[in-house]
């Protein structure tokens, strides 16, 4: 892939470009009772969020399903009014100047396509110069840069709803960035794409963060997304922010624990090693936790086959799911 | 103003061209709604098999009457009828997709589409109409012509703002849909008959809540130079842009509110 | 088999029980147009006492009727087995053990319960509130009321599953179908009594099938058809129905021989 040559960034007068403060979101859902009571029930799905985003960084919102990151994102990018708290995007309130906002920004949405169905790519990209008002050179200058590092070039002219997934979301990274914003925001960008699909996607939002001073909130629950990408990441949890840190400091902190998956020649009672626990046993598989700072797999491995003759064996690295749920266990 | 236009232009431009790809396809399906809506003067006709009069409206009369609500009823539809689809959007997300562009909501939404079959209805209305004019007993002056084409104009709007305001009520109920269509499309039906025939609560309602009164009763009153069976001041026989502007602004003020309250209580 | 039928009805009926919401609306759009054609047609006996056999009372109850079971004999906007061909999923249904026809004949009769219950009711309640409407006192006419709204529902049934079937030969089924539905809501006496129609119009109207799927019931639900009229008119209804099944079979068969010639 072709790089992004360097350009002036687009960095918005001193200060910080993001910042939440106390922002909650409440929704009153009305439940079914009984046959025919309902219920009003109230969910807390952004419960008390403040962060600070300065220009430039590329920041990694990770969570569970239901814990609050889609509602985020839509409250910073004037889809929905937060309940309480303040929120400041590029210096304006998303709530009160939608419009505005939206010509400083681009948004992806993982699962739903901005692209305009049957059109093809590029009609599609010119009515976006026209709804964003983008000078025509520059969108030109865009147009070509994007075409030709996500290589778009053969289906250019394919009507949307023909295209891969993969090709979609190519196109969907181009058709936010058309109009030079200073924020992207994605949703479950690498949701449904395959590995090297993924792969194109984490290089692009590196290369416009690094290259062009682009500020990127992304929200996966795919550790490995953020892994690739590395920088700053906020795990959320229960509409709250639990952890706001680099990535190596989360593992460092509570991904010491890791998986040994053995599978033995025939079932046995569960092995008993220094320093590693077994915590689950199917059958001739077992499943043994042990710490990333006191033991390596490798040493590990060489215990069991100790004790009892191995076929296969695999390592689980600690999920965010297992990391979250740690970090909420002892947060 | 002119961008707006421009991107009007543009995105329902592309939606034509695709359905105009298909000519025999095309054809087939505006001839289908051309007969569809075509069956409510069918059966208006049937009606004046049987009698001379209806509230006292002549056969002329009437398809004065249905020609005018026809004809505006299909003009709103081409220009906004894509707001059928709200549910719909609202339910997969295109909605939010369209908060995030920096384009008003109402604009983007009437945009997405045009149903073109459409066509097929002003056809019909259109023809009906042009027979009446021809029909009917009437010297045609150039302002009975002018209030005939303000009529068309000022009715099309009053659909326009109708459909907008109630097509709003898809950010409150899901399912919504029928409720709206009963206003639109029953506005139309209502506004192809003399109102005089209505009973007093369904009078009232065209005249007070949901003005298609304005539509084609009284700019066929002043045409035809009639006596208002409902013996209604003659001033109203020139209210229909009046009315036109604010069905408009109450409508632009309903769907502010609903688009605002969505966005407080998400979807 | 009477068990399968009773599920798959079952099924149908369940399907648009989920959406309350829709019948809801739906009640209230077809109560407006009751008022509308109520009032549209006490406008023609503003100058005459009757029109054929009809008088006020009978065409207001008509407009009722016709608006109530305009949901129950749904005439047109199902699409369920046009899109099955289209999608392709018609070739697994068809080599299930099952008839075809007659599995969504099981499920439009469950369909049409529902809505005969929920649609078909309120509005007449609502009509019957505000107008001087007809209801039969003689329970035979109730029951011969049932039994001919059923047979136009299998009537109807067979009409939309046959213009259904077109999606087998074209790809814009729609445009066919539009057509069919303008026959069939103008000859079936949806829009307007067939016996306001001129003569020579109302002829053709009953040696159509439509007749069968609307105007029949209303007929007998009126009083208009007694005694062996009335047999008759049901042996019609029975008659259209059976024709139009048979000729939908026959036109499934070619058109599931035109898949295997083609191709799944």
């Amino acid at each position: 892939m072709a790089r992004l040559a360097h350009r002036r960034s687009t960095l918005p007068k001193r200060g910080l470009v993001i910042e939440l403060d106390g922002v909650e979101k409440t929704f009153t859902l009305r439940v079914k009772s009984g046959r025919v009571r309902r219920e009003r029930r109230e969910v807390r799905a952004v419960d008390g969020i403040s962060f600070r985003v300065d220009p430039g960084e590329l920041i990694g919102y990770v969570g569970p399903n239901g814990a609050g990151k889609s509602t985020t994102v839509k409250m910073l990018t004037g889809i929905l009014v937060p309940s309480a708290g303040r929120i400041s995007v590029a210096g304006l309130d998303p709530s009160r100047q939608r419009i505005k906002l939206a010509r400083r920004i681009g948004v992806v949405f993982g699962q739903r396509v901005q692209l305009w169905w049957d059109l093809p790519l590029r009609d599609s990209f010119e009515l976006l110069r026209h709804i964003y008002r983008v000078p025509e050179n520059r969108w030109r200058a865009n147009f070509d840069r994007f075409t030709e590092v996500l290589e778009l070039g053969p289906f250019l002219e394919t009507p949307v709803r023909q295209l891969s997934l993969g090709q979609r979301m190519r196109g969907e990274l181009t058709a936010a960035m058309l109009h030079d914003p200073e924020i992207l925001f994605l949703d479950e960008p690498t949701i449904g794409l395959d590995v090297v699909a993924k792969a194109r996607v984490r290089e692009f939002l590196a290369e416009v963060n690094r290259d062009q001073g682009v500020t990127v909130l992304l929200t996966t629950h795919d550790l490995a997304d953020i892994e690739r990408l590395s920088s700053r990441l906020l795990i959320i949890d229960h509409g709250r922010v639990i952890h706001d840190g680099t990535i190596e400091r989360l593992i460092a902190d509570y991904g010491e624990e890791r998986t040994l998956v053995v599978d033995l020649q025939e079932p046995a009672e569960p092995l008993e090693v220094d320093g590693a626990r077994v915590v689950r046993v199917e059958g001739p598989r077992q499943w043994l936790r042990f710490r990333r700072d006191e033991l390596t797999a490798a040493r590990l491995a060489a215990a069991v086959a100790e004790r009892a003759p191995l076929v296969d064996l695999t390592v689980e690295e600690p999920d965010i799911e297992d990391v979250v749920r740690r970090i909420y266990a002892e947060g | 103003m002119v961008e707006t236009l421009g991107i009007y232009r543009r995105l329902v431009g592309s939606r034509i061209r695709s359905q105009l790809q298909y000519r025999l396809s095309f054809a087939l399906t505006v001839t289908g709604n051309l007969l569809l809506s075509g069956l409510d003067f069918a059966a208006i006709l049937v009606l004046f098999g049987q009698v001379d009069a209806l509230g006292d409206w002549t056969v002329g009369e009437v398809a004065l009457l249905y020609g005018i609500s026809c004809v505006s009823f299909a003009l709103t539809d081409l220009a906004v009828g894509q707001l059928d689809q709200l549910p719909r959007m609202i339910r997969e997300g295109e909605f939010d997709q369209i908060l995030v562009r920096p384009l008003g909501s109402l604009l983007q939404v009437i945009c997405a589409d045009v149903a073109l079959r459409h066509l097929g209805r002003l056809t019909q209305g259109a023809v009906v109409l042009l027979v009446a004019v021809a029909y009917v007993d009437v010297t045609w002056t150039a302002s009975r012509i002018a209030m005939l084409l303000v009529a068309i104009v000022a009715g099309a709007a009053i659909f326009a703002g109708i459909w907008v305001a109630f097509s709003s009520i898809a950010f409150w109920l899901i399912d919504s849909q029928e409720v709206c269509n009963a206003f639109t499309y029953g506005g139309n039906y209502t506004a192809q008959y003399p109102v005089n025939i209505y009973g007093r609560w369904l009078r009232r309602l065209v005249l007070f809540v949901v003005p298609v009164a304005f539509v084609s009763y009284f700019p066929a009153l002043y045409v035809l130079d009639k006596p208002d069976p409902l013996g209604l001041p003659e001033a109203l026989q020139f209210a229909s842009p009046a009315v036109a502007l604010i069905t408009g602004a109450a409508a632009w003020l309903v769907w502010r509110t609903a688009v605002r309250r969505y966005r407080s209580v998400g979807s | 088999m009477l068990r399968l039928g009773f599920e798959l009805a079952r099924r149908g009926y369940r399907r648009y029980a989920a959406y309350p919401g829709a019948t809801w609306a739906g009640v209230f759009t077809n109560t407006f147009f009751g008022f509308l054609i109520a009032y549209a047609l006490l406008a023609v006996f503003d100058s005459r006492e009757t029109v054929g056999d009809y008088d006020a009372r009978d065409a207001v109850t008509y407009a009722w009727l016709a608006q109530g079971m305009l949901m129950t004999i749904y005439l047109w906007g199902w699409f369920d087995v046009a899109l099955r061909v289209r999608s392709g999923d018609v070739a697994t249904d068809l080599q299930r053990p099952l008839d075809f026809q007659g599995y969504w004949l099981a499920h439009d009769l469950g369909r049409a319960l529902y809505h005969a219950v929920f649609r078909g009711i309120p509005p007449f309640l609502i009509g019957a509130l505000v107008f001087d409407v007809l209801v039969p006192q003689d329970p035979r006419v109730w029951l011969a009321f049932v039994v001919s709204v059923t047979l136009a529902v299998v009537t109807s049934f067979a009409f939309r599953f046959l213009f259904n079937l077109v999606a087998f030969w074209l790809i814009d089924y729609r445009g066919a179908a539009t057509l069919a539905m303008v026959a069939s809501t103008f000859f079936s006496g949806q829009i307007v009594p067939i016996a306001f129609f001129p003569d020579w119009l109302a002829l053709a109207a009953w040696a159509l099938p439509f007749a069968a799927m609307v105007q029949a019931p209303i007929e007998i639900w009126l009083g208009h058809a007694q005694g062996l009229e009335l047999l008759g008119l049901l042996g019609l209804q029975a008659f259209w129905a059976a024709v139009l099944l048979l000729i939908g079979r026959a036109v499934l068969a070619a058109g599931m021989r035109k898949l295997v010639i083609q191709g799944g």
